[in-house]
């Protein structure tokens, strides 16, 4: 007999999702004014709650909470009590770690592994960390008397839910703004159980307003006139638009959009840790990161080798239930993503490039796509240059360290990097080659707070977390 | 290098620059690597099966300075039936001592498990080649079908690889048919890029299989250094063909943990790894938290500590 490993799935009994959700306005729930819409669980198809429809009264209701609670508390506040706000929120979402970890896995299908062991503890991290800065932002290096923007519009992606609203709120709220946030249409659960958490942690009302809805309300967020700040995580396309939409108007505005990360191994790397940073930074989260390492840049001496090595490491992934403990890969998001996943590998194959996937049994019900690897990758393939936001691997090769830059940088994206050597002297000088807003050494995937994550060219600009981060919520100027 | 060019034959350069040939390891990454498979979550038939799976696996040892005839016939009774209240419960792979009482293992368990004498001036390795030659003979005319040797970590760490070469031959030549383990003492190699190339040394030198450690020096196996060994297994086994065992010994003494290394086999080296021929826990404690779990898993309830023998 060989070593099966039995079922152990992570229980769901803790989580307690109501079957109609209102929206978050002023420190309530309140039923929304829109057309309600469903969100299913991906990996069953089931429907797991239905959810409140934004429409302009509410968000129009939702803003001006969030200007009274500004005007009124939280910018009059000090520093030092924002700060205990925001140490009771994370301390909150520590407390019910699992029940976010469960409930985020059931609307998002990630690994529970992923959700429990990544997304919530860093959500937590982020307003710890951001807690310690509400009473020291003299000393961020933003002048000695820096100001809140005011009320901050944050419209954040369904990848990574409950991590995206921390990095969104955490900072604002620091910074004395107050928030009106819209989660994706498809993964509202764990904002509204973050809602909940809010009211938990007597958070004043209209500090915190959570609007679900689809992209029209977001549209309707964006364009309302009291809005100080935009905050948008999401595809470029959509940042693009909403460029377009705030021109001629004085909304401060960050951008995290799209990217098609290389990832570099140089012959002198250390090869199994490469390979697992390669299976960690384009099969972590089904490759719906928008930092994935989503083109393997190899050195031609050691391609071949590391390719073997890298599918013989992809038939140990597990691909299942998420919540299965023991699951490696999950399900996509929604069929909309698994259909554009399917189509742009299928211009893979057309265009020459050489599919191959482990054997992986696929669930019936749900959407799920196998991982999967391109080699013949060459890059005028769309496969090279489109991001795919799926788990779907480019291999492409060079030659010589130059040639590595050239690759990597000839992409309309620049959102981060991974670089792979033993050679110290040669991870510094690439990285300052690289235009990436985050280049990892040896590494792949990794978040901290403290450390600022944003894009070059069609990325985005401004930055998250950090002290570099703090900026996008701050003015030298005087306000009101 | 320098050390060794104009008066060593070509072929300790050669092994010398194969050894620092070899990729590097990011410790950092190891690191997660183990600590993400050691998550794994093994429940009900998978726990039964690892359970019985670690037993067989055990090397049951004793290895201090108060070993007595009686002590080692107590252990090798265990070894033999470590449940005397459920015979359905595996033996243990083999018993482990010292030279100088195999005879008294061999008595008790004659040729239904393995005996393995630890051997070459165990644990420091600092003796002579011609006294570690003696030490590793007398064992095998004792009755020892496994030799457990130690490495020279002195001339390994000068980076004398060739003199640790030489002596791994030497002692594999006199052990004739007993199988012979090479322990590396990885608490003493510190990092894993030495242990990578260690692994790499006593393999080509003609070990059967590699071992962490003594027990004798903390730290002894963990998880990271055991999967950089099996990692050098695996490409060994693909240049080669031949598939040579891996031995984790000391500091494992939870049900749980033992698992957690199944795992690192299983999704390492893969499925044809999971037997005692090929894998190894030297262990002493291990074993009576095994039978504890076993015992939980059939009864549905602990039992105790005084459920299972105290040899």
């Amino acid at each position: 007999m060989t070593f099966q490993y039995a079922p152990a799935p992570e229980s769901t009994s803790i989580v307690n999702i109501k079957s109609s959700n209102g929206l978050f306005i002023n420190g309530e729930f309140t039923p929304g004014h829109g057309t309600p819409f469903k969100t299913i669980n991906p990996a069953t198809e089931e429907v797991l709650a239905e959810i409140s429809q934004a429409n302009q009264e509410d968000v129009d209701a939702a803003v001006l909470a969030a200007r009274k609670a500004y005007d009124k508390t939280w910018s009059k506040m000090t520093g030092r009590d924002r700060g205990k706000y925001l140490f009771r929120i994370a301390r909150l979402i520590q407390e019910r770690a699992r029940e976010f970890a469960v409930l985020e896995t059931m609307d998002n299908g990630k690994p529970i592994k992923e959700s429990r062991d990544v997304d919530i503890p860093i959500a937590a991290a982020h307003f710890f960390y951001h807690a310690g800065w509400a009473d020291k932002l003299e000393f961020a290096g933003f002048g000695n008397n820096p100001q809140p923007l005011g009320v901050a519009a944050q419209i954040i992606p369904w990848n990574f839910p409950l991590l995206m609203l921390a990095w969104k709120i955490a900072p604002a709220l620091a910074t004395g703004n107050t928030v009106v946030l819209k989660p994706a249409e498809t993964t509202p659960l764990t904002a509204l159980l973050f809602a909940e958490i809010c009211q938990q942690a007597d958070l004043p009302p209209g500090v915190v307003n959570i609007l679900t809805g689809d992209g029209e309300t977001g549209r309707m967020l964006v364009e309302h006139p009291d809005v100080n700040k935009i905050a948008f995580t999401g595809s470029t396309a959509v940042g693009q638009a909403i460029q377009r939409q705030i021109a001629g108007s004085n909304k401060r505005l960050t951008l995290e959009l799209g990217g098609k990360a290389a990832n570099i191994v140089f012959e002198d790397a250390p090869i199994d840790q490469a390979v697992e940073g390669i299976v960690n930074g384009i099969y972590f989260n089904q490759g719906h990161v928008c930092c994935a390492g989503s083109r393997l840049l190899l050195q031609e001496s050691i391609a071949e080798q590391t390719i073997e090595s890298l599918k013989r490491r992809l038939q140990t992934l597990r691909l299942g239930d998420p919540l299965d403990k023991n699951t490696d890969i999950g399900a996509i998001n929604s069929r909309e993503q698994l259909d554009r996943i399917i189509e742009l590998t299928k211009s893979g194959e057309d265009e020459g490039a050489q599919r191959w996937s482990p054997d992986c049994a696929i669930p019936e019900k749900g959407f799920w796509f196998a991982p999967t690897v391109f080699t013949n990758v060459t890059q005028a393939h769309r496969i090279a240059r489109e991001e795919i936001f799926g788990p779907v691997l480019s291999v492409l090769t060079f030659r010589t360290p130059d040639e590595a830059i050239e690759k990597a940088n000839n992409t309309p994206y620049g959102l981060s990097a991974g670089i792979w050597t033993e050679k110290g002297s040669r991870i510094l000088a690439m990285a300052n080659k690289v235009r990436a807003g985050v280049v990892w050494a040896n590494t792949f995937n990794r978040f901290d707070p403290a450390s600022p994550f944003g894009g070059y060219k069609e990325s985005g600009f401004g930055r998250e977390g950090g002290v570099q981060g703090l900026g996008a919520y701050l003015t030298s100027e005087e306000t009101s | 290098m320098s050390t060794l060019a104009g008066q060593a034959p070509a072929s300790h350069i050669s092994l010398y620059s194969f050894l620092s040939g070899l990729p590097g390891v990011d410790q950092v990454g190891a690191e997660a690597r183990a600590a993400g498979l050691g998550t794994r979550s093994i429940k009900k038939e998978s726990k039964v099966w690892a359970i019985d799976t670690a037993i067989s696996m055990v090397d049951l040892t004793t290895l201090e300075g108060a070993d007595t005839p009686g002590k080692v016939r107590a252990i090798s009774a265990k070894a033999l039936h470590p449940d005397p209240t459920d015979l359905s419960t595996p033996s243990v792979a083999a018993v482990c001592v010292y030279g100088d009482l195999v005879y008294a293992a061999r008595e008790v368990v004659g040729n239904r498990i393995h005996v393995a004498a630890v051997a070459t001036a165990f644990p420091s390795g600092r003796a002579s080649l011609s006294v570690k030659l003696a030490d590793t003979k007398d064992a095998v005319v004792a009755g020892a079908d496994e030799i457990d040797m130690v490495i020279d970590r002195g001339a390994f760490l000068t980076g004398n690889y060739a003199k640790v070469f030489e002596e791994i031959v030497a002692i594999k030549e006199v052990c004739g048919n007993a199988h012979l383990k090479v322990i590396l003492e990885t608490g003493e190699l510190k990092t894993l890029d030495n242990v990578r190339k260690a692994s790499w040394l006593a393999m080509k030198a003609g070990a059967d299989f590699i071992k962490t450690s003594t027990g004798k020096v903390v730290p002894a196996a963990t998880l990271p250094v055991t999967l950089v060994m099996l990692e050098a297994v695996r490409d060994f086994h693909q240049e080669t063909g031949t598939k040579i065992g891996v031995k984790a010994a000391g500091g494992i003494k939870t049900s749980k943990d033992a698992i957690k290394y199944l795992v690192l086999v299983n999704e390492t080296v893969g499925d044809a790894w999971l037997t005692p021929d090929l894998f190894r826990f030297g262990a002493s404690t291990l074993l009576n938290d095994l039978l504890m779990q076993r015992q939980k898993m059939i009864t549905g309830h602990y039992s105790g500590p005084d459920y299972v023998t105290i040899d």
